[in-house]
Order: structure tokens, then sequence, then C-alpha cells
């Protein structure tokens, strides 16, 4: 369990010394957002409309371009062999290099959104709705991240390759994260796509970790 | 002093084949390594030194043969094998924003090493004076001492050892040789693949090239 907490601390550590690449995913995700009044034109209402789709796929494409870097240090400079070397299942060291992304860039995205939507003309009432939805989806994003980050381990270009492997896994948070926003505008409530969001965290959780390290197995042959 | 490790327990490798892509690198080969026993691996470039390295620490399966640690198949129980070795492969794997100590702390907890002997590490190699610098401001050579300080920092009795002694300095390498000579001393056991002439006496040499995989053989090796 150490080993599992100190991997954490690592990569917590390692994100927050190197502080740049936090701020970048976060500074993306906030400047793409911010393109779209620009692009649809400043009309409040159809902004309003469509706040919870942006906000979503601005969070996956700010998930995307943090991901190539996951895996490909540690196999670049020699600390995936020990790591796979350790006590510690490859599964579980999986698990733990998610966690430490999540905290570096979902949670982050996930506080960041009530500020973006009300800038976005949100209904103030499907606010809470899409920081909840972001919270429960976007642990999805770095786990099913693993999986094409440790495919794409010693690929020419796997920022591009990832974001093509990744970017389909992401369809389904993104329906309902961006359907409970809509469900709840519509006085039903967005009650069902919010657990169908958990749910898919809940799956993810224990696959994601199994094949993303099947693909570190078969890089590090 | 010699009873730090287990005495009885060997690592033999018998009969081992190793492929790396569609190449065999090396075939027929046998290795044994008893307790204080030392093995020095030497060839060309490219016959294979790394990779029977990265063979014997489970990182790539031998494709024939068979390896046991201790008069039991390695395959049978992989991590009680893996916690018994230590690899220093050519890569040093120190994150530049980390300090020397953190580091080596960091590889030490992740072996699961309760008291970890930090201080031991760190002055085996002469980095004690380098202990709260970022591994950016470190040099080849010192990146390298810090990798060999993890022998030491969390004790383990199998050493394989990759080009240790790439980068180091006159003084690194007695150092080194010293390591090795005191592991060996405690029952330690040490696979070195080297071009540098390190004195390790009574080691068991394996020239690589003597294994090297007729063009017959990669056929086998094939089907």
């Amino acid at each position: 369990m150490g080993a599992f907490f100190g991997l954490i601390r690592r990569d917590l550590r390692l994100s927050l010394r190197q502080g740049g690449e936090m701020g970048l995913v976060l500074g993306f995700f906030v400047l793409a957002v911010l393109l779209f009044p620009f692009g649809v034109g400043p009309e409040p209402e159809l902004l309003g409309r469509i706040a919870a789709g942006i906000i979503w796929v601005a969070a996956l494409l700010a998930a995307v371009i943090s991901l190539e870097r996951l895996f490909a240090t540690d196999y670049a400079d020699g600390s995936l062999d020990l790591i796979a070397l350790s006590p510690l299942p490859l599964e579980a060291a999986v698990g733990a290099k998610a966690i430490a992304h999540w905290l570096t860039t979902g949670l982050p995205l996930t506080v960041l959104s009530p500020l973006l939507a009300v800038f976005l003309n949100l209904d103030p009432s499907a606010i809470p709705v899409l920081t909840l939805g972001l919270l429960l989806g976007s642990p999805v994003l770095s786990l099913f991240g693993t999986i094409a980050a440790a495919l794409t381990i010693g690929a020419r270009r796997p920022g591009v390759l990832v974001s093509l492997l990744v970017l389909p896994l992401y369809l389904p948070p993104l329906i309902f994260g961006a359907g409970a926003v809509e469900a709840s505008l519509t006085a039903e409530s967005g009650h069902a796509d919010l657990l169908l969001l958990g749910a898919l965290t809940l799956a993810a959780l224990p696959l994601a970790p199994l094949a993303a390290a099947a693909a570190l197995r078969q890089a590090l042959e | 002093m010699f009873s730090t490790f287990s005495q009885t327990a060997e690592l033999v490798g018998e009969n081992l084949a190793c492929r790396r892509g569609e190449r065999l690198v090396f075939s027929g080969l046998d290795c044994r390594l008893a307790a204080g026993g030392a093995l020095v691996l030497t060839g060309a470039n490219g016959s294979g030194k790394s990779s029977l390295l990265r063979l014997l620490a489970t990182l790539v399966a031998p494709v024939a043969g068979r390896l046991s640690w201790g008069g039991e198949p390695v395959a049978r129980d992989p991590a009680r094998y893996r916690a018994a070795l230590h690899y220093v492969g050519h890569l040093d794997a120190a994150k530049p924003a980390l300090t020397t100590r953190e580091m080596l702390g960091f590889w030490a907890a992740m072996r699961g090493t309760v008291s970890p002997a930090l201080d031991e590490g760190l002055d085996a190699f002469g980095l004690a004076a380098l202990a709260d610098w970022p591994c950016r401001w470190l040099s080849a050579g010192q990146r390298r001492r810090l990798a060999l300080a993890r022998l030491i920092a969390a004790p383990a009795p199998i050493w394989l050892l990759d080009e240790p002694s790439a980068a180091l300095d006159r003084d690194g390498e007695a150092r080194l040789e010293a390591a090795i000579a005191a592991h060996r001393m405690a029952g330690g056991r040490v696979a070195v693949a080297t071009h540098q002439p390190l004195a390790i006496p009574d080691a068991a040499v394996i020239v690589l090239d003597d294994f090297a995989a007729s063009p017959g053989d990669f056929l086998a090796g094939w089907w």
C-alpha cells in the first residue's frame, strides 16, 4: 500500500513542481471555452443552451492533451522498468497514475467549470448538475486515457495517436454529461444520466487498469 | 559477515534463448549464480548482454529454456523472485524535478522497504553533499551514482547491472567495485554486463558472442 500512495505522491509532486504542465491544461480548457462566444456570436440564449456541451467538449480535449506524457516520460527514463519490477502489481500502478492524473486534471477542470458556466450564461439551476456530472464523469477520462497512453508508448507521434484512440472512448461520458444538464433544463431531472456517469466510472475503475497494464507489459518486452 | 542473504538459493538459467523483435539474439545459454558469486557478461555490441539482463530481470520472457531461483521456476512466482533482485539498466530513472534523496527514497518505497538506508546509499556513492539537489542539476555520472545508490538503500540478494560503470569516473568505479565486493562478502550475487575492465575477482565470464544464434536457429525461433 505504501508503494501505491508513494507513486501517487510522486506524480502529484512532479506535476506541482513542473507547474507549467497543469497550468497548460487548465489554460487550454478556459481558452477553448471562451472561444465559443466569439465563434457563435454573443447571444446569451444560444450560449446558455449549448454551454454544457461546450464545457464537456473542452474538458475532453484538455484531458487528451495531458495524456501524452502519462507513461511516456516514465518509459523514456527507465522508471517504468523499475515500476514493473516492484512488488506493486502493474494494474495497481496504473490505477495510482490514473488517480494522480485525475487529481491534476479532472478535479481542477471540475472546480473551474461553474465559473465558465456562468460566463456562458448557463441557467444557474443547471450548474450543480454540470459540476456533479463532471465530478462523476471526469475519472473516466483519466481511466480510459491510461489505455490509450499505454498503447502509444514508443509511437513516433504519440500525441495525435492518443487523441484518435481515446476520443471515441470519450463519447459515452460526453453524451451522459451533457445529457444530464439538458434533462435538468427541460424540467425532467438529470438523475438517470448522472447515475450512468457514475456507473461508467465504476466500470472503468477495474477494467481500464487491466487493459492498460497489459499494454504496458507489451511495451516493456 | 557471510550471512545477510540466503546461502542456498541459487539463480539458475538453463538453455535460455531470447528473441527481440524477429531476431533470435542468443540461444542455448546456461548460467548459474550462487551465493557470493559474480557473473561478468561480455560480448560485442548487440550480442545480447542487455537482453540477457532484462531476461534475468523478468522484463523479457525467454522463448526457450527456464530460469529458476532457489530451485523453483521463476515463472511460478515471479513476484517472490522480483523482490529478490535489483535491476540497474542503462537508464537512470531520475526525475529532473525531484531531489536526489527524494528519488532514492521513492524507489526504496516502491520496493516496499520499510526503513531504507538512504544515507548509506548516498554515502556509498559519494552523493551525500548532493542529497538536496534536484536531479536536473546532476551530471550523467552523478545520475549513474544515484541509480547505483538504490542497491545500497534497499538491500536485495541479486544485482543485475547493465554497464554500471558507464559515465562513472575513476572514483565512482572504485566505489562500485567496493560495493560489489561488500555485497558478495555478505552472500549477495551480482551479474554485470560491461566493456570496462571492472575489478571483480573470481567472476565467471559469459561471452555472449558464443551463444549467437545461427541463421538456422532464426527459423527455429520463428516456428
